[in-house]
């Protein structure tokens, strides 16, 4: 995993969750950090908008640390820098 | 205290056009979610809803009544026709005064304002439609009641989210318990499929992209629904005085809030309402044999409510019926407790238990009995109608079979 995609995610997490940088790692469990579902969720849609990517809601239903969503949003960065100019450009 | 009687009922929905039609639905499980047709899905992750599909206001309203009117309000007007029909009222000055409206609905004229917001934000048009605000309001299907009958006592709104009907239900049949008035007209009305709403509902990750399988260890969310049930609430003494059919008697109403998150349900607080319900209709928890539930199908409801179940029913948990009805009729927020407890008052007045449909797979963590796909014949005397809202707002209706 890239380490600038890696910060990038840690940084979505603190901000909004609203909890300094240095206690979110690669290694943080979801219920370390004190994130809920609800939590999940919005964190989820700052994903979405910092990656430009849409993440399906099947990606995201066993999803339960940090590592787990990172490598999640690395497969939909690789897959949308796959396609085609065009379908990107109307996604 | 007076005992309270349910004289009348209308319901519009994704089952049918009147109670007739909901009730053969629910009778052969037949569910009403399909592909949404009033608002185009392509750009949306799920595409299914229980929708009351070819609707036009055309045989209920004429054109320049239904100008002024949403679709959730004339949904509340066209469920208030039936069941005021099918109460026999007969309207007198004095009743027309001292009548009661209260009504439940989430989100009011969502597509009224879906439209007027895109005149502005998308079209960059400098002007929105004039009627915009008298549409949109969650109170125009009790005015447009009000306005119907000439009804001119108290009337209003409640909006709790998914529990807006229960708790609007539970306020009129209190205010006829206890002598406020003698007749009141109740129940809820939504018509919540407008672009902008159900991209909010998809990004909260909670919409099944299939159906509705509530209590199934496959469930993956809850279906949206429409519609309106509304009930005209007696003294029960009066109309049997006066002749009238009795579909089932109110004889509780709990609620609670569980202070504790906002979308996050605790079986805490769902409990306190399940008691309170009982409580204030004297019951202990084994006089209960069906449960219509809140039963939304997302993982977390499904799971907490059975909790509840249990914390509340203990052992007698395994000896009664639950269902979910929006396996059929969908969530309809603010009208789906009216059409739930509607469900519940139909399966005690004529014997059966309608089914949890769309059920495929036991969930061990929501081990209850949720009378799978099928019907079932059975004559109980006494229900419960669950609606636990986002934000926490509990409210139980407790009902008990006539005759």
């Amino acid at each position: 995993m890239s380490e600038q995609l890696t910060e990038r995610v840690l940084k979505v997490i603190a901000a909004s969750k609203r909890i300094p940088l240095e206690q979110v790692t690669i290694d943080s469990e979801f219920q370390q950090l004190g994130i809920d579902s609800m939590d999940a969720v919005e964190i989820l849609f700052a994903l979405e908008n910092e990656f430009d990517i849409s993440i399906p809601d099947e990606d995201v239903r066993n999803v339960r640390n940090v590592r787990q969503m990172a490598e999640g949003i690395e497969k939909l960065v690789a897959a949308k820098a796959a396609q085609p100019a065009d379908a990107a450009a109307s996604q | 205290m007076r005992r309270v009687a349910i004289t009348g009922m209308g319901a519009i929905c994704a089952l049918g056009r009147n109670v007739s039609e909901f009730e053969a639905a629910l009778r052969c499980g037949r569910s009403g979610i399909g592909p949404l047709e009033s608002t185009d899905c392509s750009q949306l992750r799920f595409q299914n809803g229980a929708e009351v599909r070819g609707y036009s206001h055309t045989p209920y309203f004429d054109d320049r009544r239904a100008d002024f009117i949403d679709r959730f309000a004339q949904f509340a007007v066209i469920a208030a026709r039936e069941a005021v029909a099918c109460a026999g009222v007969e309207w007198t000055p004095a009743r027309r005064e001292s009548a009661v409206i209260i009504t439940g609905s989430c989100v009011g004229g969502q597509s009224t304002e879906d439209i007027g917001f895109q005149e502005v934000y998308k079209l960059g048009h400098n002007r929105v439609h004039p009627l915009t605000i008298p549409k949109t309001m969650a109170n125009a299907g009790a005015s447009h009641i009000s306005m119907e009958f000439g009804i001119t006592g108290p009337s209003f709104t409640i909006s709790t989210a998914c529990s807006s009907a229960a708790h609007a239900i539970g306020q009129a049949f209190w205010m006829v318990r206890t002598g406020m008035t003698d007749l009141a007209l109740t129940g809820g009305s939504e018509a919540p499929f407008s672009f902008g709403i159900l991209k909010a509902w998809e990004a909260m990750r909670v919409v099944s992209p299939d159906t509705c399988r509530p209590f199934s260890k496959d469930r993956r969310g809850m279906i949206l629904g429409e519609g309106a049930a509304m009930f005209v609430l007696e003294p029960l003494e009066a109309a049997q005085a006066r002749g009238a059919r009795i579909h089932a008697e109110l004889v509780g109403f709990g609620m609670s809030a569980d202070a504790c998150h906002i979308t996050q349900p605790s079986a805490e607080g769902a409990a306190r309402a399940m008691r309170g319900a009982l409580r204030d209709a004297g019951l202990s928890p084994e006089q209960i044999g069906y449960i219509n539930a809140h039963g939304t199908a997302t993982p977390a409801n499904d799971i907490s409510e059975t909790a509840a179940i249990r914390q509340v029913f203990g052992i007698h948990a395994d000896r009664l019926a639950v269902s979910s009805t929006k396996s059929m009729h969908g969530h309809a927020l603010g009208a789906a407790a009216a059409l739930e407890c509607l469900g519940a008052t139909l399966a005690l007045r004529d014997g059966f238990l309608p089914p949890t449909a769309n059920f495929t797979e036991p969930d061990p963590e929501c081990d209850l009995d949720v009378v799978p796909n099928h019907a079932r014949h059975a004559e109980v005397e006494y229900a419960l109608s669950n609606s636990f809202a986002f934000g926490g707002l509990n409210a139980v209706l407790a009902l008990r079979k006539v005759g």
